[in-house]
């Protein structure tokens, strides 16, 4: 059994960059033990202040691989690096397989990045729960860009949109024509598309689609016009590597974008409301259970939808009215 | 919604051992057991895999041997955890070697040897008993 810290002393190494206290916060609110919001309390005010980059796509396209060379971009920077790297949990046992960690190796010794792999636990849209508080943490504990990398994702998985300041959607040849490029969802979160393992045949017409289709959509004069990157991300020979430096460029004319037109209030503001939404979501679900806890009432209702004597609607406004606002 | 705590596990091979079937058979068996796995791979130093069960936080460390550096490895494996006052997490072993080696390991400061053969039930109920206790 683990030894137990009091939760300020351990913000307060936190705040001085301690690994390990980060380590066991991120626990702690990970699997939503008592502290949690109290830790969240205490970490707050020490961020908002770091660069987050979120990074998405379909499973094996390369996004780990990617993540690996820009850390190692930030860090010639000078920069303390914070990487998320999220993966699915089993639907049936509730375990993972969590292997993004073994793409990023190169800075293993680097005390200047720090990795945390997470478990979706069946939240959808490509994170988990936790990667909100997660990335509050990396940027309390000193880190001043923060990689999200989400789970493989499909068409519709585009939460990272609302943390990320820069999102990058990472695409390989042979992923479909400029009809695939031009649908909702995803391709359209993408401030940057990288079209990765552009060593393949089929890339120049899988660039051709994907440009061709980002033309297609309206943008206004002076908007960020998403644009598409292709690299190769991994490569026996280092020479062998391409569009790395390309891409590292875009994301900071990317962030240099947001500065200057302001658009970074926006995504702060989008963030703060989505997060502040979860977190309502979370607890009203949480207060109308304890309510109905012992009164044998949830059995109740649930058996009553079931046999169609009331439906989950005004089962829901019933309850809202009992247990929500009591006397009104 | 309360939620349970879940054993974090990280499953790695340390040294020039370019076997990791029995690592990924493993791995894949504690996650079918409801476990968090974080599978580092192979060629690892015992300072990367002591600093990533760090930052992941990990309950438990599994290591897999099977070409023969199981007392070499081990040890340093050990000293690393010291060093980073990182010694309180279940550091167990498997793969294949002598079995009058196993004393000596334990005596090295592994928790619990799993030699190949080993029952899967055998490996999850050890986890289970001393990650929950």
């Amino acid at each position: 059994m683990k030894k137990k810290l009091n939760t300020s002393e351990m913000v307060n190494r936190l705040l001085a960059g301690d690994r390990r206290s980060a380590a066991r916060l991120i626990t702690l609110v990970e699997n939503e033990m008592d502290d949690h919001h109290e830790v969240m309390s205490l970490v707050y005010p020490h961020t908002g202040q770091a660069m987050i980059l979120g990074i998405t796509g379909a499973g094996g396209t390369g996004k780990s691989t990617l993540t690996d060379h820009l850390i190692g971009k930030f860090r010639e920077q000078g920069k303390k690096v914070g990487v998320v790297v999220v993966d699915p949990s089993s639907p049936f046992s509730g375990g993972a397989f969590l292997g993004d960690r073994i793409r990023l190796q190169s800075h293993s010794q680097d005390d200047g990045v720090y990795i945390r792999s997470l478990a979706s636990r069946g939240y959808l849209g490509g994170l988990s729960r936790a990667t909100y508080d997660v990335i509050r943490i990396m940027e309390a504990m000193g880190n001043e860009v923060v990689i999200v990398e989400t789970l493989g994702a499909g068409q519709d998985e585009v939460d990272v949109i609302h943390i990320a300041h820069t999102c990058l959607v990472v695409v390989t040849p042979g992923m479909g024509d400029d009809i695939q490029a031009m649908k909702a969802g995803i391709m359209e979160i993408a401030d940057i598309i990288v079209l990765n393992k552009a060593d393949l045949d089929g890339a120049d017409r899988s660039l051709r689609h994907l440009q061709g289709a980002l033309t297609v959509g309206s943008f206004e004069e002076g908007e960020w016009m998403p644009r598409v990157v292709p690299t190769v991300s991994a490569a026996n020979k280092p020479e062998d590597l391409q569009g790395i430096d390309e891409l590292t460029v875009t994301i900071a004319e990317h962030q240099a974008y947001l500065r200057k037109t302001r658009a970074i209030e926006r995504v702060r503001y989008n963030r703060v409301e989505q997060e502040l939404g979860l977190i309502f979501k979370d607890e009203l679900q949480k207060i109308i259970f304890k309510g109905l806890k012992g009164t044998g009432k949830k059995r109740e209702y649930i058996e009553s939808i079931i046999e169609q004597r009331k439906d989950p609607y005004s089962v829901v406004e019933e309850v809202l009215n009992t247990y929500l606002l009591p006397g009104e | 919604m309360v939620m349970k705590k879940r054993i974090k596990v990280l499953v790695t091979k340390v040294g020039l051992d370019g076997h990791d079937r029995g690592a990924k058979v493993v791995s894949s068996l504690l996650k079918e057991a409801g476990m968090e796995v974080i599978y580092l791979g192979m060629f690892q130093r015992p300072e990367s895999i002591v600093k990533a069960a760090i930052d992941e936080d990990v309950d438990v460390i599994g290591l897999s041997y099977l070409s023969g550096e199981h007392l070499i490895f081990t040890p340093k494996i050990v000293d690393e955890m010291k060093k980073n006052n990182f010694d309180d997490v279940l550091l167990i072993a498997g793969g294949t070697f002598p079995a009058e080696d196993i004393p000596t390991m334990e005596e090295m400061g592994i928790d619990k040897v799993f030699r190949a053969g080993s029952l899967t039930k055998s490996i999850v109920d050890y986890i289970k008993d001393h990650v929950e206790e």
